[in-house]
């Protein structure tokens, strides 16, 4: 009986060593390069992050049809191992290391959101396994001496501090006053610190400076202050629902107000959901299809949209579009570095330095993209009703003149 | 701390009256919780969850091009059958037991609404628009949404059909029996397992009208339901159970503090100052039964 039980749990301590201390090898099978990602396709993620495989997906398709990346004169053609994070940063983290230890990946793909991100990027740090990431923008992230983050996109404090300027451009160089709601998270917080940089650097004055929680589904509070106050500018980034509830209660409290900046327009499909009313609204966006960048994958930002319709049956979010971009971005450095070891790979990534139909991308030492600004669209409406996003601001990449100021709900 | 709210007299009505819009949209669903409650003493944790199921109802109305404030009137009906469907398959279980049981039973109800939401609706917030406008008071100082006002006369009408049918139905008279003792309403040939299941259908129902109004007025999300479980929660406690008036009251109550809190404290502690006062009031009342505990002695 004890003999039994020695042999018993000698068996089951080699099975835990085995199913632990699998030889890493380097994931480069046959003629292809295996990239893992963990990516969150149920939980409170699920559609951002089916908007980042989908972008994942179609650049990886497009590159391996069109000859795919060549290393040492050799053809290779990528894949991705995917699994659910379910949206929770914990269980991020631990793919991460199943990823790296067990399915031996050498390179990762980011994940959906700073969060995730966040839990994902010591892991990576200590295996030293480079992340090309798509869709993590918080500042903290690029402050904490990674080596082996590269972010192609810009920085959440860069977010809307456009807007500021824009406002102080069109108030004749003088300075304006601004109202701010911003969601407690990271993300925001970040894009609020961004604001606070603009306003100081500008000379303008903020008036209110609301902090919206996370089950937040009503701002009439933060509305009224803003009716009493009369801000020059009204900032609000919270989200999704944070952009929601913000047009439907000021088209419903009739809050009238010169300029009214925001985030995440795109993915809470502002127009779709609310209409005329969320017209004149300006929002910042990583990306837009009509900007003119260009690259011989993907062509133009235009004809991105128009595959990526084609296969996916939707518009794409600008998170597709820079999560298409990262693969590009592999691509290239893999090349440049002409080699599949991690260290040189790395090293070709911080040397970046090309354009995609995305933007341009070179990370500074931080691992931020700093080649690439935001872009502010304004939401315009036409008589019978059907809104458009078009880009205003920086003046560059402008399609349509910005409307300001926001004609008064009383004039509507 | 900011104490604008009472130095511009229009700010403080408008917040009053917000308030009270809101808090009788609470109070419908703290009814709902009150009903079970002292009928099955059972604490419902999915509340919250069954509210939202109730606004993905009218906002699907609203997608196929139904106006959602029908959704008012569907809504219940699909709720009610989720309600009774609910209760034949976990709660008849664990109803004559332990509060402690109810509540973990609940709770599991609760997560795996919350993640079949999510797995059907998608993880993104949405809303349904009823396009009512607005009406403006006091020279266009105070505005109130019609869909505010639309909401707080829905669900007026809903509690008072509620009390007169229980007033005055078969059906009613056999909850209010089980409610006051359930052994000698069975004695006197109540089925009493026909009158949990309507009795959590019923509440159901009112957490699909209270869902149909909240997607009108506000947003809806997979993850939004637990401030409305903890709201009504703490409603309950406030007014005890059965006592309409008092829970419409202290329904009122909330939503009003709520509104000064939000303004005062700023918004990010809207709902932590919901919570806190719940601990507080528990807190209160553990120690007033205490005293009276020790009186008795």
């Amino acid at each position: 009986m004890k003999l039994n039980k020695l042999i018993l749990s000698f068996i089951s301590a080699i099975a835990i060593l085995l199913s632990t201390s699998v030889v890493s090898f380097s994931k480069v099978v046959g003629d292809k390069i295996v990239l893992g990602a963990a990516i969150s396709l149920t939980g409170k993620y699920s559609s951002n992050g089916v908007h980042t495989q989908n972008g994942y997906n179609l650049a990886v398709e497009r590159i391996n049809k069109m000859g795919g990346v060549k290393v040492g004169g050799k053809t290779y053609k990528f894949d991705i191992i995917y699994y659910d994070d379910e949206s929770n940063p914990k269980r991020a983290a631990q793919l991460a290391e199943r990823l790296i230890s067990q399915d031996g990946v050498e390179f990762m793909l980011g994940p959906y959101s700073s969060g995730l991100t966040k839990a994902i990027a010591p892991v990576t740090e200590k295996y030293g396994v480079p992340m090309v990431e798509a869709n993590g923008a918080s500042r903290s992230l690029f402050t904490k001496g990674y080596k082996y983050l590269f972010a192609v996109l810009a920085p959440a404090n860069l977010y809307l501090d456009v807007a500021i300027d824009l406002a102080v451009e069109k108030n004749n160089g003088k300075p304006v006053t601004v109202a701010m709601a911003f969601e407690q998270d990271a993300f925001s917080q970040d894009v609020r610190l961004g604001v606070l940089d603009a306003i100081k650097r500008t000379g303008s004055k903020k008036v209110i400076d609301d902090k919206l929680p996370k089950e937040l589904n009503d701002m009439a509070a933060t509305l009224v202050k803003v009716k009493q106050m009369k801000p020059d500018v009204l900032v609000v980034s919270g989200h999704t629902k944070g952009a929601l509830t913000a047009i439907r209660q000021i088209a419903e409290m009739k809050v009238d107000v010169p300029m009214l900046a925001m985030t995440h327009c795109d993915a809470a499909k502002l127009s779709k959901q609310h209409g005329k009313n969320s017209q004149y609204a300006l929002c910042a966006s990583q990306w837009h299809k009509s900007l003119t960048y260009k690259d011989k994958f993907f062509g133009s930002g235009k004809k991105y949209a128009k595959d990526f319709e084609k296969k996916f049956k939707y518009d794409p979010p600008y998170q597709s579009a820079e999560s298409s971009a990262a693969l590009l971005v592999f691509k290239d450095a893999f090349e440049r570095a002409n080699s599949f070891d991690k260290k040189k790979v790395r090293d070709a990534l911080a040397a970046t330095n090309m354009q995609t139909f995305y933007g341009n991308i070179k990370f500074a030492p931080g691992g931020q993209n700093v080649d690439k600004p935001m872009v502010l669209f304004q939401v315009m409406c036409d008589g019978s009703g059907k809104c458009e996003n078009k880009v205003v601001a920086p003046t560059k990449w402008a399609s349509a003149k910005l409307i300001h100021p926001i004609p008064k709900w009383s004039e509507r | 701390m900011d104490f604008m709210v009472f130095q511009y007299p229009m700010i403080t009505v408008q917040a009053c009256l917000d308030g009270l819009l809101l808090g009788i949209l609470f109070a419908l669903i703290a009814y709902g919780m009150a009903l079970q409650w002292g009928v099955m003493n059972i604490i419902n944790i999915a509340q919250g969850d069954l509210v939202i199921l109730g606004g993905y109802i009218a906002y699907f109305m609203y997608l196929y091009g139904i106006h959602p404030a029908w959704g008012v009137i569907v809504s219940p009906i699909i709720m009610y059958f989720v309600g009774v469907g609910i209760y034949k398959l976990v709660i008849n279980k664990v109803v004559d037991r332990d509060l402690f049981i109810s509540i973990l039973a609940t709770f599991g109800i609760s997560i795996l609404f919350m993640q079949l939401m999510n797995f059907a609706f998608g993880a993104d917030v949405v809303l349904a628009n009823s396009g009512y406008g607005t009406t403006m008071l006091f020279d266009n100082n105070v505005t109130l949404p019609n869909s505010k006002i639309f909401s707080a006369f829905v669900s007026i009408v809903f509690a008072i059909c509620l009390v007169i049918y229980m007033k005055k139905s078969k059906l009613g008279r056999a909850i209010r029996a089980t409610a006051q003792n359930a052994r000698a309403a069975k004695i006197l040939g109540v089925d009493t397992e026909k009158v949990y299941a309507a009795t959590f259908g019923i509440n159901a129902a009112l957490c699909g009208v209270a869902g149909a109004l909240i997607s009108i007025t506000f947003t809806i999300h997979p993850y939004m339901g637990l401030p409305y479980t903890i709201r009504s929660f703490m409603i309950v406690i406030v007014a005890g159970l059965g006592n309409l008036p008092g829970v419409a009251m202290s329904g009122m109550g909330l939503g009003v503090f709520e509104e000064f809190a939000d303004y005062i404290l700023g918004t990010e502690f809207r709902i932590g100052s919901v919570f806190l006062l719940l601990v507080l009031i528990l807190v209160y009342r553990r120690f007033k039964l205490s005293r009276k505990r020790e009186y008795l002695k």
